[in-house]
Order: C-alpha cells, then sequence, then structure tokens
C-alpha cells in the first residue's frame, strides 16, 4: 500500500511540484514566534470565508432570484428547507462575523504597522479584498428582498446619482431600471455569488503570495530574517506547520462558541443581524420609517451624513476608505510597532478607534442635530489621524527597537 | 493598548441598545416552550384573526407537528377553507373587497412578530381605545388610526381586563412562534453544538500546549 502511494506521489512530484509549495506556505514557512492575540484573525478571516462559500452554495439551491419569489424563497428556506434556518443563520451570522474578524484583522496592521516597508502589497491587497466584502455585503444584503434590502439599497445607489452630468446615466445603468426591481436584483445576486467571489479568492491568494515573500511581521515589528542560525532558519521563526495551525485550530474552536451561540440563541443579533424592517417584503410605494445600513457601514454612513452636501458627502465616504489604502506611505515612523512608537501615534490611533465606533453608532441611529454635530466632530478626527500622521510619526520621539523578539 | 480593547466592549452595548423610538411598549413575556400557551393563542387566533389576515408561510401540518396537536383538531378548528392539512393558512377574503372595507389590505400575520416585535404585538393587541371619530369607533395606542375593527372588544368584555391580558399574552406567543417557529429546536441544538465544542476545546489547548513547549 506505502509503495503505490509513494509512486502516485513520485508521479505527481514530477509534473507538479505539490511538496515545493506545502514547504514554502506551511512547513518550510517561518513566522515569528511572539504572534499574540491579534494574531488570529488572519486565519479566522479564512475560516469565515470558507463558512460563506459553503453555506452561500447551498443557499443559492432553494433561493430564487426574482422580485416576486425571492422573499418567499427566504421564508421557504428558513420554514421547510431542512436545516434551512440553519444554512441561512450560519450565513448571514457569517457576514458580520467577516466584518468583525477582518476589523480586527485591519486594527492589528495599523497598531503594529504590519503595513510599512516592505509589506506594503500584503496591506494593498488586503483592503482590496476589504473593498470587494463591502461589495459582497452589499449586493448580498438586497437579496432577501425585504424592505431594509430595498431601501437601503435604493439610498446607496442614489448617491451614485451626486456624481456631476453623469451619476444619473451611472445610477440607471447599475439598477437597469428606474427604480430598485427585479431586474437589479438579478444583476445583485449574479455579483454576490459569481464575480465577487472568483475576484475575492484572486485577491486572496495575492494577499498570501505576497505575505509568504516577505514574511509576516510581528508586535514588536522586529524583522526575524535579519538574525538567521547557521542554516538559514530565522532566530525567532518557528516552522507555521505544526506550530501555527495548531494554535490556529484552538483559536478556530474559540471563535466558532462565540459564532455559534449567536447563531444559535440571537441570530437578529438585536436588528443588528438581521434588521426587523427585513421580515417585510420589499415595497416601491412605502418608505420605511428609518433607513439604516447594516453595522460594518454604518461609520462611512455617519461621515456621508455629516457633510451637508450631497456631493461632498459622497466625496467624503470615499475619502474615508481611500485614506486606508495610503496608510503605508502616510506613516513616515523609523519603527513599525505601536509598542515602540510615541506618546502622539498611541493618542492618533485610540482616538482613530473612538471615533471609529462613536461613528459606526451613530449611524444607526435617526440623525437630530445634536447627533449631526457628534458625527461632523468625529468625521473631522477621523479624517485628522491620517492627514497629521506623517507629522506625527516624524515630531515624536519613539524607543529603541530590540534586536531580538521579547515574545 | 489595553485602553482599546476596553472601549471597545464599553462601546459594544451602546450598539445593541441602539433600537426602539416613539410609542411607549407594554412589555410582555413570552415563552415558545409553554405548548398550552400556544394551543390557547392558537385557538384565539384562528378564532378572531385568521378570518382577514393570511399567514402564507404557516404550513397547518407543521402547528400540528410543533404545537403537538392532533391533525383532527386542527382540521376542525383552524381550517376553515381547506382540507389539506399540507395547505398553508389563508384568508378567504378577497384582497380587493378588504381593502374597500378597511381602507387597506389586512397584512400577512406570518412574520409580524418580528417585524414589529412581541412586545408591539401585545401593545397593539392591548391598546385600542374607543375613539368616536374612527369609522369602527375604535383607535389603538401604538398604531394611531388603524383600520382593523376592535375584533377583541367582545372578548375583553366577557374575560374582564386581567384575564383579557393574559389572552393577549397568548395570542403574542402563538404570533412569535409563527415567525420563528424553529426557536426551540435551535436552541435545543445550540446547547448541543455549545457542549461539543466545549469539548472539543480540551484537546485542542491540549494540543496546541504540547507543541509549543519549547518554543520559548
Amino acid at each position: 500500500m506505502k509503495q503505490i502511494v509513494d509512486s502516485v506521489m513520485d508521479w505527481v512530484e514530477v509534473r507538479m511540484p505539490v511538496s515545493k509549495l506545502y514547504k514554502e506556505h506551511m512547513a518550510d514557512y517561518y513566522a515569528p514566534k511572539n504572534f499574540n492575540f491579534w494574531y488570529y484573525f488572519g486565519s479566522l478571516a479564512l475560516f469565515v470565508l470558507v463558512n460563506q462559500l459553503l453555506t452561500g452554495i447551498w443557499l443559492t439551491m432553494y433561493y430564487t432570484p426574482s422580485g416576486g419569489e425571492a422573499f418567499n424563497s427566504i421564508e421557504y428556506i428558513m420554514r421547510d428547507v431542512e436545516y434551512g434556518w440553519l444554512l441561512r443563520y450560519l450565513h448571514s451570522t457569517g457576514a458580520t462575523a467577516f466584518f468583525v474578524v477582518i476589523y480586527l484583522h485591519m486594527f492589528r496592521g495599523m497598531m503594529y504597522g504590519s503595513y510599512k516597508s516592505p509589506r506594503e502589497l500584503v496591506w494593498l491587497f488586503g483592503m482590496g479584498i476589504y473593498g470587494v466584502l463591502m461589495g459582497e455585503a452589499f449586493f448580498g444584503y438586497l437579496l432577501p428582498w425585504g424592505q431594509m434590502s430595498y431601501w437601503g439599497a435604493q439610498v446607496i445607489l442614489s448617491l451614485v446619482g451626486a456624481v456631476p452630468i453623469v451619476g444619473d446615466d451611472i445610477a440607471l445603468w447599475v439598477r437597469g431600471d428606474y427604480v430598485i426591481s427585479g431586474v437589479t436584483l438579478n444583476r445583485f445576486f449574479a455579483l454576490h455569488v459569481v464575480a465577487l467571489p472568483i475576484v475575492l479568492l484572486g485577491l486572496i491568494a495575492m494577499h498570501l503570495f505576497a505575505l509568504h515573500e516577505v514574511g509576516s511581521s510581528n508586535p514588536d515589528g522586529v524583522e526575524i530574517k535579519e538574525k538567521k542560525d547557521s542554516e538559514g532558519i530565522p532566530l525567532d521563526g518557528i516552522p507555521f506547520h505544526p506550530y501555527y495551525t495548531v494554535k490556529d485550530i484552538m483559536g478556530v474552536v474559540v471563535f466558532l462558541i462565540v459564532f455559534c451561540a449567536v447563531v444559535f440563541f440571537f441570530p437578529s443579533g438585536g436588528g443588528l443581524i438581521l434588521e426587523g424592517p427585513n421580515f417585510e417584503p420589499s415595497n416601491a410605494l412605502k418608505t420605511p420609517e428609518h433607513i439604516a445600513p447594516v453595522w460594518y457601514f454604518t461609520p462611512y454612513y455617519s461621515v456621508l451624513r455629516a457633510v451637508p452636501n450631497k456631493l461632498g458627502g459622497v466625496i467624503a465616504m470615499g475619502g474615508a476608505i481611500a485614506f486606508l489604502f495610503v496608510l503605508p506611505w502616510l506613516d513616515r515612523s523609523p519603527v513599525k510597532s505601536i509598542r515602540y512608537k510615541g506618546w502622539m501615534s498611541k493618542f492618533a490611533l485610540t482616538a482613530f478607534v473612538v471615533s471609529f465606533l462613536i461613528l459606526g453608532y451613530l449611524g444607526t441611529q435617526a440623525p437630530t442635530p445634536g447627533k449631526t454635530l457628534a458625527a461632523q466632530i468625529f468625521t473631522i478626527i477621523y479624517f485628522l489621524f491620517f492627514i497629521l500622521m506623517p507629522f506625527y510619526t516624524t515630531m515624536e520621539k519613539t524607543k529603541p527597537v530590540p534586536e531580538r523578539v521579547t515574545g | 493598548m489595553k485602553k482599546i480593547i476596553v472601549l471597545l466592549f464599553i462601546f459594544f452595548p451602546g450598539f445593541v441598545l441602539a433600537s426602539g423610538e416613539g410609542v411607549k411598549l407594554e412589555h410582555v413575556q413570552v415563552d415558545a416552550k409553554d405548548l398550552e400557551s400556544l394551543k390557547r393563542g392558537a385557538d384565539l387566533f384562528y378564532k378572531y384573526c385568521s378570518g382577514c389576515h393570511s399567514t402564507k408561510y404557516v404550513r397547518y401540518e407543521r402547528i400540528a407537528t410543533d404545537l403537538n396537536l392532533a391533525e383532527a383538531y386542527v382540521k376542525e378548528n383552524y381550517m376553515f377553507n381547506s382540507d389539506n392539512i399540507g395547505e398553508v393558512a389563508l384568508s378567504s377574503m378577497p384582497a380587493d373587497l378588504s381593502k374597500k372595507w378597511f381602507g387597506t389590505t389586512p397584512p400577512d400575520m406570518s412574520l409580524e412578530a418580528r417585524l414589529r416585535g412581541n412586545d408591539w404585538v401585545y401593545s397593539y393587541l392591548i391598546g385600542f381605545y374607543e375613539d368616536e371619530s374612527r369609522p369602527f369607533g375604535y383607535n389603538n395606542h401604538v398604531f394611531k388610526d388603524v383600520g382593523m375593527p376592535n375584533v377583541l372588544a367582545g372578548l375583553k368584555q366577557e374575560l374582564g381586563e386581567e384575564k383579557f391580558k393574559a389572552a393577549a399574552t397568548d395570542i403574542t406567543n402563538y404570533m412569535a412562534y409563527m415567525a420563528d417557529p424553529v426557536k426551540v429546536e435551535r436552541e435545543s441544538l445550540g446547547i448541543k453544538v455549545i457542549i461539543f465544542l466545549l469539548v472539543l476545546l480540551i484537546p485542542s489547548y491540549l494540543l496546541k500546549k504540547e507543541y509549543w513547549k519549547d518554543i520559548h
């Protein structure tokens, strides 16, 4: 038996370097040994992606993408399909989990300067993934065809209309109709289940290839490749497999406990995962009292509403996302990790996180003069974090970075 | 950095509580496992509500199974316009006529409890008050100028305030069941899944510890 397996393996090996790939990306990929709590979220993002793909494929088997039947088919899945409710809740909770995990993953990168040279491309591909993910969430949210699906998409697509001269024509082209209709639903379905997942998988592959070329950073921001032993192995590095695979398996189990608690006991997430108004079929003639996007978009929605001018709001919202892309070139600090940066960087990052969370909260609320003012103040703080970054990262006094990782 | 983590958790409850506005609602405590209450609620629902309100996602057979009722009982008491136990519960009132009578077609009730919440449904059921300016002589505290007549007026008179509130609770319980019929099964499966994961955490932790003992 072993002989047969070996000869098959040899046969494949001559034709395709499977073991070379395995070594490069798993057994001989050396990762810093001092990864902490914040380093679980990369592998968790991959885990959630698999969950979304699998549950998504099964949901597609029962879902009907048409204006007349979409809402009914969701209830069919929830009531008549065996364990359909579980598939749907895994998928809807998975979307929220995806953003929780990605936001924590991005925060890790910002905290430890993972985006800095030579990892700018890793960051850019990662931001590309984040962008596509926002597209996935936006297109996917229309599919249940409830009131919030419908009017949320209506509001966001009408933003395109703010673009001078060609705006309305572009909005018409995207919708394929003068209002959101079954035509829009069908194309959003195509984008959600085919087009964007392909782009997403491509970007994830590039994110990982780029990462494995330069190697992972770590909480100290020390380049482990600079200190190697006589065999060329980084002194502070350990093979990704088995060390980080067993560690990440543990991370997945802990994640699943939290995730399943939500799926089985709080699938609506208090209206954050499944919003109440979405249990009413879409109605083009009846606007809901209060339209709010799902929680992971609300910080940007707050930025949009904070600017009194519609086009200005759209530009500010785009800018809020665009600034994240250029982060590697805004951070001029000689050190990577927040551990060795000065108080100004620490203060700025804290102010950024606080303003992001408060903007997120305000985006779920109906606007009042007080809340709009608050959104304006925190929008300014959000942007100042980026605009002032080249200055405070060069002005402040940094601490000396150790030669080796500190564990 | 610890501060940021703490802040994260301080702000999260804010997100969870961020809903609800307008009229103050009466709180109702319903129990999806209380089959007696669900049966009483279903009895009332099919006596007073289902004539006008369809529940197009709720199958009679499913009600019989979930509420542990005999099919004959369901056929006798709940099914007035169908003999097929596999059917969904539809009102036999023509939509165009009901629109003429009430100003609007009575909405489908399958998902009402998830659309508006249990508290809203309960507050609505007990929220009718006399208002001569309305065509049917009644208005509602939580649904201003509602088109629906106060069909529970007779029941309220018959039972008295306290028992009527209990009846409204039963109806709310049944409507919550219709909106989320899998709740009991979901939660009982959830407990098993989480116990399994907690047990799985032990070997996965020990495996990690075993591998990592030589890394310092």
